[in-house]
């Protein structure tokens, strides 16, 4: 088993990234690799709860994010320097997630064996 | 003179060149991944909330609620919905998009 890390700097809708993430994440979590994600950027905009894509026509992904746990997807990291500079608290995400601080990101990510950017 | 931004300024440098380049009284109309600059704390960095006290600033509302921030808007922008895009759009004798 190896160690991925997703890292998620982008916003939800603007591009495809936010989608092709989550899609290689549930990917990678089949082959039971030891998968996290961490939000960093306008990626933590991502997590923003009660996201309504009816009036612009696109499917809102953010439900995936909390059935992640049903593939034992459950390390979630945001950047809390990241989240504090777009005004958010956890209290606006949509799911339960581990807040770090921008050093403890860069250790996470020293360990892994895996780091793709989205 | 209608400005349109889609881009988050966290992510190009669109927004910043736009207010370089607007004239005070001009129109910008935030859409797409544009609307987060209206939102708290990118309209102080972007320098949105400094904007908006000399031009008139929209944002699309459809975006908003697509990225779950109608709540988080701050003051000094009006909410628009697609006919009020185009409204706007006819309003004004040239729109520039900041692609």
């Amino acid at each position: 088993m190896k160690k991925f890390m997703f890292v998620n700097r982008r916003p939800p809708y603007g591009s495809i990234y936010a989608l092709e993430s989550l899609e290689v994440v549930l990917i990678t979590a089949t082959f039971d690799q030891d998968v996290s994600l961490v939000f960093i950027d306008d990626g933590v905009y991502e997590l923003v709860k009660g996201q309504n894509t009816k009036a612009i026509g696109i499917k809102n992904h953010s439900p995936t994010y909390r059935a992640l746990d049903g593939y034992d997807v459950e390390k979630l990291y945001v950047e809390r320097e990241s989240m504090q500079a777009r005004g958010l608290t956890e209290a606006d995400l949509l799911v339960d997630v581990e807040v770090l601080s921008s050093a403890e990101v860069a250790d996470l990510m020293a360990e892994q064996d895996v780091v793709l950017t989205f | 003179m209608l400005h349109i931004v889609n881009k988050s300024p966290a992510q190009t440098r669109s927004l910043e060149s736009c207010l370089r380049l607007a004239k005070d009284g001009q129109a910008l109309l935030l859409i797409e991944d544009g609307v987060y600059a209206a939102t708290p704390g990118l309209a102080e960095s972007s320098g949105l909330t400094q904007a908006a006290k000399r031009l008139k600033v929209y944002a699309l509302q459809p975006d908003l609620e697509a990225r779950g921030m109608s709540s988080k808007l701050v003051e000094g922008v009006v909410t628009i919905d697609y006919a009020g895009f185009v409204d706007l759009v006819a309003e004004h004798s040239t729109s520039q998009s900041w692609l």
